[in-house]
């Protein structure tokens, strides 16, 4: 199995600004393997790995493929040289057709496009790999995991040798990842290499031959996986043992104080994206909504928050009725949305943490008076916020912009939760944290949760809903299709519901509380 | 209104359309790389004045087009050079880009203000062709430029949605990340059609100094450049579309102007605030909820592989 | 060994305010190179035009006079600015508050002065700020592109003006010129004595400090700030965006109206075709060199009203007055080169040999630092406008 070495990087080093991304790094990729580039977020594998494709130059060491030294200056050496790389935000173009993206960048032939005859192969190569997706279709048409193969099968057109895929598996369901890993294995056994990123164990343990982990820009080990275990690998990649599990304190209430009935609302592509969702969370609860990326998870959360319009059901916080309703309204009802895009949407970059930390509370004294705004008084509640929070910041008048990822997140829930309020709905709160940053955003939900509010959590990380949550609910185009007690939740259930199979037996009751 | 006067309003729409089709050609391009050049009255300003006196130097208008050719690539490269190359922000140098083409256009034609042009593009009528009834005179009554421009718009087309370069560039306009990622130049083809684009509002600013009006008149684009830029988005980025759209506006100057030449003075200034008004209605019509169809998904950004 | 550009994660403050100093000062360096080139004398161009501005009494004085009409319009330009909106059209809103200004004037000529010069200035500021709620509610409700609609309406206003002055308002006495009949003593703004300078100066010094209070210290100042930079967090946060949209736009042409109906009132006493050689134009340069800083804009201001009355100086040596076009145009292409140098550094980089910097961000435990995140996303700079549809 163990076959020639194609690829082998040396001292690699990469540096941003402000961050070491990738510290005297090495690699080497056989023949025939599929090979697992593991680590946390922020270990520096998609950087390590843009280098190898070309998209990044390197500060420092050297790349060799079959022993000669090459110098990528930019994508189209890489894959030249056999180097082909599958994002995790795929590069396709939307209005383009499946044929036209594969023979993107290509120089032959060099003027007229002969699309019938991408066509026909594009269709060969997807019929010998398993890869099976229609060369006409346009990219808009197509659904995740087949935007997914044409991303692979541009790279097979290339005569790619070296494959490399960042994290495939966080858009997929367990089902369509189990096929890919199908496809990946055959590519090894037909004498490519694959190199696999990924933070999921599970998967590494599943799919890889051998595993390197990277840990805060630098390589901690190269593994068999038949010497390893995922024990030994999640010591390696966190540097310590981590265990989780949360404690309940006490019962969640009766009172419902999110409630959605038979809602549908508009994606923005202008389909459907929510189907007569229903929905209810209680006091002190937090519900979990699993499912796969793009099945109406934002337009949920933009829809109960009131940045996108219902266009038919009900919603109600508490006993008011907020169907439509201004965002303003719904803040004063006591809602709160920690946004999917912290930056961005959550706070403002260029702005000062003191602004950032009124953008709900400037309407009302003691932050303004009449028109003015109080510029003592919102010093004086940022600075408690800030110190009672724990967030770090460089000063108080720092654009936020300066922060990092976790304090980003920390100083957004502070400001959420200072305002008490008694509907949460936080979307993907950890995601791009590191562990020690995700351990405090998950006992600030849980605090949150004992002080009584009704916590929606919409996340794609299918530990965390199970470890957080009460209750879990399956989302799937625009539907519950299936809702169980966290603690009755199998992986396996959950996993067959998101790729939107009915289970057999009575396991949810359609989606009502 | 009698046949003779609809033959000639028509023809004279195809005229006053030719400058304001070269420019939005040109736009097209640069839009479709993603590149939003606000610039063109300046590119045309300049094309014009360039034309103008290259062609009183030599006495021959197409060395002058050549020169004005050249001028309105060299503008566009300022803005190039500004945008893809410094990333600064599109809207503000375009704006800049016109400001300086109508101050170097001032500067630089100074001298020859009112002189007449010693040598103009004259019309050549298309043997047989231009015996058609009605279709003949409007369509191949006209000089080489006009013919030029015929020629283009469906060699831009083809260009557009059947060559490789095409494919490219118009990948370069909806996702410069994708298109970086198989490797092609994004810097480059912006660049490229940047230029290219300014080489047309070139063309388009000689049409006006060699052959529709033929003189130098400060100003004389007279806002052209910026319809040229609505009418972009009136056509959708579509070339064919353009020139229809192009003609429109023409058939609307030239109403203008033969109305002011029967009628009295004062309806000719509401018929003058036609086209402006008309540009603006055409582009509440074509923009529908903020998705405006067609517009490439990159216009107006700067793309910066490394950048955050 | 090669040169590598790095966003910058700070800005030195003194490079924020030295870019636009030393981008002035290249592009006149720039401005005499072609001058010299085409045949004109650079030393003597810029000293004819150093003198026309600053060199005499009679010349500082009319540097103000031009001045007055760009602080106005570059404050009601910058605010628009600041909230993202492309207001182009402060040229055809000065046009129309000389309009009504004229229109109240012409049809209360009686009027005491108490009561026709503010009815004069707030009919300007009224119908300047109405020309700029026209393209505003499309931007607002449809997102159309103001860009195009506030340039369009310059022409239309231009020519509507054109039109009276020609025709309904034609002065009999006015030997067939495209002028309004003069206005009464009592339409006139009183200027400083000895001078042409009017009242209007300190109009826009009470504009710039109104603004500066209105933006840094109110609530709706706040909410245009996060609007202007961030659409999504301001609509998070539950703001009306529609609403400020058009406030502002409404704010930002009366700043112009007022200017025009100061043109008429303070200036030229009365209407007439070409009323502003580009006020309006020349404004957006002088708010983005000012960085939309009210304060700024007042002093950018009167540098570039040296420029426009340089330029006439020069003329009487046979030289276009359009170099002074050419030169706001070239500096504004400097000030923007130069601003890529404030965004990001140039460094040399060695081969093999890494800075010893801040360790990668697990180490820290300080989260996901820029730069080693998983996601490599294209920079979108989203001070580029909102082309595309967002």
């Amino acid at each position: 199995m163990a076959g020639d070495i194609l690829v082998e990087m040396r001292g690699i080093s990469k540096r941003f600004p402000g961050v070491l991304a990738n510290d005297r790094v090495s690699l080497s990729v056989r023949a025939g393997e599929v090979h697992a580039l593991l680590g946390e977020n922020g270990a520096g594998k998609t950087t390590l790995m843009s280098i190898l494709s070309g998209l990044y130059r390197p500060d420092g060491g050297e790349i060799l493929v079959e022993g000669r030294p090459v110098v990528f200056r930019s994508p189209r050496d890489a894959i030249r040289a056999g180097i082909g790389m599958v994002h995790q935000h795929f590069r396709l173009v939307e209005p383009f057709t499946v044929a036209e993206n594969v023979t993107l960048g290509l120089d032959r032939p060099r003027f007229a496009l002969h699309l019938a005859a991408v066509e026909q192969e594009v269709a060969r190569l997807g019929d010998r790999h398993g890869l099976k997706v229609d060369p006409r279709a346009q990219i808009w048409q197509l659904s995740v995991g087949e935007q997914q193969r044409v991303e692979i099968l541009k790279m097979l057109y290339r005569g790619a040798r070296v494959l490399i895929m960042d994290e495939p598996t966080a858009v997929l369901t367990p089902q369509e990842a189990r096929d890919l890993f199908t496809v990946l294995r055959q590519m090894a056994a037909a004498g490519r290499a694959v190199v696999f990123i990924s933070h999921k164990l599970q998967e590494v343990m599943e799919v890889a031959d051998r595993i390197t982990v990277l840990r805060a820009g630098r390589n901690v080990a190269t593994l068999e996986k038949a010497a390893t275990s995922a024990r030994e690998l999640a010591r390696l990649m966190v540097g310590r043992e981590v265990s989780v599990s949360y404690q309940r304190t006490r019962q969640a209430g009766q009172e419902v104080l999110l409630c959605l009935e038979g809602v549908e609302a508009m994606g923005d592509r202008g389909f459907l994206a929510l189907r007569g969702l229903s929905l209810r969370v209680h006091a002190g609860e937090i519900v979990g909504v699993a499912g796969v990326s793009g099945n109406g998870q934002r337009e949920l959360a933009e829809v109960i928050s009131g940045l996108r319009p219902t266009l038919r059901g009900s919603i109600r916080v508490g006993d008011t009725e907020v169907t439509g309703c201004h965002p303003a309204r719904l803040i004063a009802c006591g809602l709160s949305l920690v946004p999917e895009d912290r930056l961005g949407t959550g706070l403002v970059p260029t702005l000062t943490v003191c602004d950032n930390a009124i953008l709900k509370c400037y309407r009302h004294p003691p932050v303004s008076r009449g028109p003015f705004l109080r510029r003592g008084e919102i010093r004086r509640r940022t600075r408690v916020l800030v110190e009672e929070f724990a967030v770090k910041v460089p000063g108080l008048d720092a654009p936020v912009r300066k922060l990092s990822g976790g304090n980003l997140q920390r100083l957004l829930l502070a400001r959420e939760i200072s305002a008490r309020p008694r509907v949460m709905v936080a979307v993907h709160p950890t995601r791009g944290l590191d562990v020690g940053a995700t351990a405090g955003v998950h006992r600030l939900l849980l605090e949150q949760r004992d002080e009584g509010a009704a916590i929606l959590l919409i996340s794609e990380d299918l530990d965390e809903i199970l470890a957080l949550s009460d209750r879990v609910v399956v989302l799937y185009e625009g539907r519950i299709v299936g809702e169980m007690p966290a603690a009755q939740a199998s992986r396996e259930e959950i996993g067959l519901m998101m790729a939107g199979i009915e289970l057999p037996k009575d396991a949810g009751g359609g989606g009502q509380a | 209104m009698d046949w003779v006067l609809a033959v000639s309003i028509c023809q004279a729409a195809v005229t006053a359309g030719t400058p304001i089709l070269f420019a939005a050609l040109g736009e097209i391009l640069a839009e479709r790389a993603g590149v939003l050049n606000l610039g063109v009255e300046g590119m045309m300003l300049v094309g014009a004045v360039s034309g103008f006196l290259v062609t009183v130097r030599t006495g021959s208008p197409w060395l002058g087009l050549l020169g004005a050719l050249v001028a309105g690539g060299l503008m566009a490269l300022i803005h190039a050079a500004l945008c893809v190359g410094l990333r600064a922000n599109q809207v503000v140098s375009g704006l800049a880009l016109t400001l300086f083409g109508t101050g170097l256009s001032g500067y630089l034609g100074k001298p020859v203000i009112g002189v007449p042009a010693p040598s103009t593009f004259r019309t050549v009528e298309v043997p047989v062709l231009a015996d058609i009834p009605f279709l003949g005179p409007v369509v191949f009554g006209h000089d080489y430029l006009v013919y030029i421009s015929y020629l283009l718009v469906p060699a831009l087309w083809f260009f557009l949605y059947r060559t490789r370069p095409g494919l490219h560039m118009r990948a370069v306009g909806e996702n410069p990340a994708a298109a970086d990622a198989m490797g092609i130049n994004v810097g480059w083809t912006r660049y490229i059609y940047t230029v290219a684009g300014g080489v047309l509002a070139g063309a388009g600013g000689a049409y006006l100094s060699l052959a529709y009006a033929p003189t130098w008149l400060e100003n004389m684009t007279a806002g052209r450049g910026w319809i040229a830029v609505a009418l972009v988005i009136f056509a959708g980025w579509n070339p064919l579309v353009a020139l229809a759209g192009s003609y429109l506006f023409g058939g609307v100057d030239a109403l203008g102007l033969r109305i002011q030449a029967v009628g009295t003075v004062v309806p000719s200034f509401f018929l003058s605030m036609l086209p402006y008004i008309f540009t603006i209605l055409v582009l509440l019509v074509s923009t529908r909820g903020g998705r405006r169809l067609g517009a490439p998904g990159a216009l107006g950004l700067a793309y910066d592989r490394e950048g955050h | 060994m090669r040169l590598r550009l790095e966003r910058r994660l700070d800005v030195p403050t003194a490079l924020v305010w030295a870019t636009p100093v030393v981008s002035v000062a290249l592009a006149l360096l720039a401005g005499a190179l072609f001058l010299a080139l085409t045949g004109s004398n650079p030393a003597e161009v810029y000293g004819m035009m150093l003198r026309g501005a600053f060199g005499s009494r009679y010349g500082t004085t009319e540097t103000f006079v031009k001045a007055i009409p760009l602080m106005l319009c570059g404050l009601g330009v910058g605010v628009a600015f600041r909230m993202l909106l492309w207001n182009i059209g402060a040229e055809g809103q000065l046009y129309m508050g000389a309009f009504a200004a004229t229109w109240v004037c012409l049809s209360f000529p009686e009027w005491p002065a108490y009561l026709l010069l503010p009815a004069m200035l707030a009919a300007g500021m009224l119908f300047g700020g109405l020309w700029a709620l026209l393209p505003a509610l499309p931007r607002a409700y449809l997102k159309a592109n103001e860009v195009i609609t506030t340039l369009m309406l310059n022409y239309v206003a231009i020519l509507w003006v054109s039109y009276l002055v020609h025709g309904p308002w034609r002065d009999p006495a006015g030997l067939n010129f495209p002028l309004s009949p003069p206005f009464p003593r009592t339409a006139w703004l009183p200027t400083f004595p000895g001078t042409r300078v009017h009242v209007g100066l300190v109009m826009a010094i009470v504009a710039a400090a109104v603004l500066s209070v209105l933006l840094w210290r109110t609530r709706w100042g706040y909410e245009v700030r996060v609007i202007g930079e961030s659409p999504r967090a301001a609509r998070y946060a539950g703001m009306n965006v529609e609403r400020n949209i058009l406030l502002v736009m409404l704010l930002s042409g009366a700043l112009a109206g007022l200017a025009g109906a100061c043109e008429v009132s303070g200036v030229v006493h009365r209407l007439q075709h070409q009323i502003s050689p580009g006020y309006g134009y020349s404004a957006i340069i002088v708010a983005w060199l000012s960085r939309l800083n009210p304060w700024a804009i007042l002093v950018v201001a009167v540098l570039f009203g040296g420029l426009l009355v340089g330029g006439y100086a020069v003329q009487l040596a046979g030289i276009p007055a359009a170099v002074a076009y050419m030169l706001q145009g070239a500096i504004l292409f400097f000030v923007l080169g130069g601003e890529f140098l404030t965004r990001y550094r140039i460094r040399l980089v060695v081969p093999g040999e890494v800075a010893p910097e801040r360790r990668a961000a697990g180490a820290a435990g300080s989260g996901s630092a820029p730069g080693a995140g998983d996601a490599v996303a294209p920079a979108r700079n989203g001070r580029a406008g909102d082309f595309g549809g967002n």
